[in-house]
């Protein structure tokens, strides 16, 4: 998804990115009057620039706004959309939605606790954040797998076993 | 833009697309888009580009055409075939005037013979496949916005709810509550600030049909909603999206961009005093946001949970304002019945429910993807006759809809007429349209685990029967996975299906036991095999 671009992306270090996201961040808060009620529309954006929502984000945003800090981070953990921990470089999302479930979504997220992470959680070498949808809505390609945004469908052990080990293969290739 | 625009406009682009010798529609909704349409579809532009071919062929995207299952699907204008798992190069062949190129391409041709295409009638989903969505001329080409511009110039907004009551139309969110009946109370209210606002939040899990609509349509929901806006006296709608479905997003601000700069949307609609404005809200992830006290508070940019009722958003809804909520496919509804009339619409379906209704046919069954069916087919010719049956080596166990809040139908039920009453009385609900059918492999204990799961994780924790109620079920539910369940387990389910039911605040909570209800009716033999203190059973 684009939140993951921006992390992913190499000039996220660089003071001059962290400069352009604020700014970009302040322009959406502008635009619809730094009224309260535009908070989820902020907190989207917010987490599309920065990846996730820190502490620190989610304050600046409730000063901004001016809502108390308590009915900010409400929200923010109110909604599954919304992350307060920091992405990996992969997102691999199982569908667990009614079809996906009764065509083998378990077996698909079983593969991906075993060889990553449990569902909500990053791999310990920051490389794959799992996580389980509420349907994607693409039922009838069941059971179906988000991976880094894109959807596939009628996904095999066997495939997302072939998938995570070409991206064990790119990391050894990366890293030498 | 005036009324005569509106038709110049209609008539350039039909005498347009009347030059070209063939229009290919490339399937652009989610489904197709995994299965590789977009590379079919560059694969056509580039070759088109490249014979110099333009003016002649033209391709586009198009809305769902229904069979999922066998994505990418194209479909070609001048004969009306829809091909099937196109590859790029294959889809080349469809380029050449030689119809000798396109014949080879015969196994790939589905047969529109077929009960899958001559047992639906489209009425929501007609423009799905045959337009471009990404196209405002498009959508005028067929027809759009003649219904926008018919009620503002020659109908009253007491004329509108008259056609619309008329004509039958029940809310396609769920609960079947009847159209004009809602609008007129949100008409009848004082005060000149009104809201309309599209629940687009389809959180139901196995359920894909709004999605669908605004994937393929967007332009139809927005003439809906402005219709709407004109009969109840609104300015401003909303339409609540689901942060999920990205493609319908994007789709959506299109055409509220486009709408715009034709003045279809904005002030003074069709050079009258009537002005509407639309704006997206995208959901965070909450499936309770779909009950509309919930949506409205999400919209308002807090937690999404429900408030009592009443008063009902009808009366005080959006920032304490008169809001008519409607579902994506009532408001795709409302074109074709002001343009058709109520009497043509009345005449489809059954006494009570009128018209059409989407369906998501998933899981077990041969032919997964989205079908419209008329209101009273039979539950058997929806999923054996369109859907192929369950495919081979499998018997088919039981049909649930309505997700979370439906039941699960047993075959021997398979006869009834598909509308609201029929559902209601065996135990299930027409929900919002998602239809999924299991097979002998599946467990019907399981099924309502996974519900349960389900709502117990959505629950908002508001209340305290849903709240608690939901971990309490869950419990109980997952000892008979484990077949560490007892005789008093299963009492004490069936006690707190009756309390969650009865003390509950919202909808969430009330209909979270459906699924173990309906399966206790029609499978209680499943739950009392896993006791573990069953008569005559070993221990």
């Amino acid at each position: 998804m684009s939140a993951q671009t921006s992390v992913n992306s190499p000039e996220r270090s660089s003071g001059q990115a962290v400069d352009q996201r604020a700014k970009m961040l302040e322009r959406a808060m502008s635009r619809h009057h730094y009224a309260g009620d535009a908070l989820l529309e902020v907190l989207h954006t917010a987490q599309e620039l920065y990846g996730y929502l820190s502490p620190g984000l989610l304050r600046e945003i409730a000063r901004k706004l001016r809502l108390p800090p308590s009915h900010v981070y409400g929200v923010a953990t109110f909604y599954h959309f919304f992350t307060l921990q920091p992405r990996g470089e992969h997102t691999v999302m199982v569908c667990m939605g009614t079809a996906c479930y009764v065509k083998g979504a378990l077996g698909l997220l079983e593969v991906l606790e075993r060889r990553c992470a449990r569902a909500g959680s990053t791999s310990p070498d920051g490389k794959v954040s799992v996580g389980t949808a509420r349907c994607v809505g693409a039922c009838g390609l069941a059971p179906v797998i988000v991976w880094d945004g894109e959807i596939l469908g009628r996904v095999t052990p066997q495939e997302l076993n072939r998938r995570l080990d070409a991206l064990a293969v790119a990391e050894v290739r990366d890293d030498g | 833009m005036t009324v005569e625009e509106l038709y110049e406009m209609r008539d350039r682009e039909r005498e347009r697309l009347a030059r070209l010798r063939e229009r290919i529609y490339c399937c652009s909704a989610a489904g197709c888009l995994s299965c590789g349409s977009e590379s079919v579809r560059r694969a056509l532009a580039a070759e088109i580009e490249a014979r110099g071919l333009k003016g002649q062929v033209e391709v586009c995207g198009s809305g769902c055409m229904g069979l999922c299952s066998r994505g990418p699907l194209v479909r070609t204008q001048s004969d009306g075939a829809i091909y099937a798992q196109l590859t790029p190069d294959e889809a080349l062949w469809l380029l050449s005037e030689d119809p000798a190129e396109r014949r080879r391409l015969e196994a790939k041709r589905l047969d529109l013979n077929d009960p899958f295409f001559t047992r639906q009638l489209k009425i929501v989903l007609a423009n799905s496949g045959y337009i471009d969505p990404e196209s405002v001329h498009d959508y005028v080409a067929m027809g759009g916005y003649q219904a926008l511009a018919k009620v503002l110039t020659e109908m009253t907004p007491e004329e509108v709810i008259e056609e619309i009551k008329a004509s039958g139309l029940r809310g396609r969110g769920g609960a079947g509550y009847p159209t004009g009946l809602k609008w007129e109370l949100v008409r009848r209210q004082p005060g000149d600030i009104k809201y309309v606002i599209c629940n687009a939040d389809e959180g139901d899990p196995g359920a894909f049909m709004d999605r669908s609509v605004l994937e393929g349509d967007p332009h139809r929901v927005l003439e809906g909603m402005a219709i709407a806006a004109y009969a109840v006296g609104a300015q401003q709608g909303y339409i609540y999206v689901r942060g999920e479905y990205g493609l319908a997003i994007q789709r959506l601000q299109l055409a509220i961009r486009q709408a715009e700069r034709e003045r279809l949307l904005g002030n003074r609609i069709f050079e009258t005093t009537f002005g509407f404005r639309v704006d997206l809200r995208i959901g965070a992830g909450a499936f309770v946001c779909g009950e509309e006290t919930a949506l409205i508070a999400s919209i308002e940019g807090k937690r999404g949970t429900p408030r009592q009722r009443p008063p009902y958003p009808p009366e005080r809804g959006l920032w304490g304002k008169p809001t008519l909520i409607n579902n994506v496919e009532t408001f795709a509804n409302v074109p074709p019945i002001i343009m058709n009339g109520a009497r043509w619409f009345a005449s489809i379906g059954t006494e009570t429910s009128k018209g059409t209704k989407v369906f998501a046919l998933a899981g077990a069954v041969r032919n997964t993807g989205l079908v419209e069916v008329p209101m009273g087919t039979p539950l058997r010719t929806i999923l054996f006759e369109i859907g192929g049956g369950v495919p081979e080596g499998r018997q088919f166990k039981a049909a649930q809809t309505g997700g979370p809040s439906g039941g699960c139908i047993p075959a021997e039920l398979l006869d009834v007429p598909v509308d609201y009453e029929s559902l209601a009385a065996i135990g299930s609900i027409m929900g919002s349209g998602g239809l999924i059918v299991l097979d002998d492999s599946s467990s019907m204990v399981d099924v309502a685990r996974f519900f349960m799961e389900f709502c117990m994780d959505e629950s908002c924790g508001k209340c305290i029967p849903c709240r608690a109620g939901t971990v309490q079920m869950h419990e109980i539910l997952c000892r008979f996975s484990r077949r560490e369940a007892t005789r008093q387990d299963l009492e004490l389910l069936e006690e707190l299906c009756v309390l969650l039911k009865e003390t509950s605040l919202c909808g969430l909570g009330q209909t979270a036991p459906n699924p173990v209800m309906s399966t206790l009716r029609y499978f209680r033999h499943e739950y009392e095999a896993r006791l573990t203190d069953r008569e005559g059973g070993a221990q």
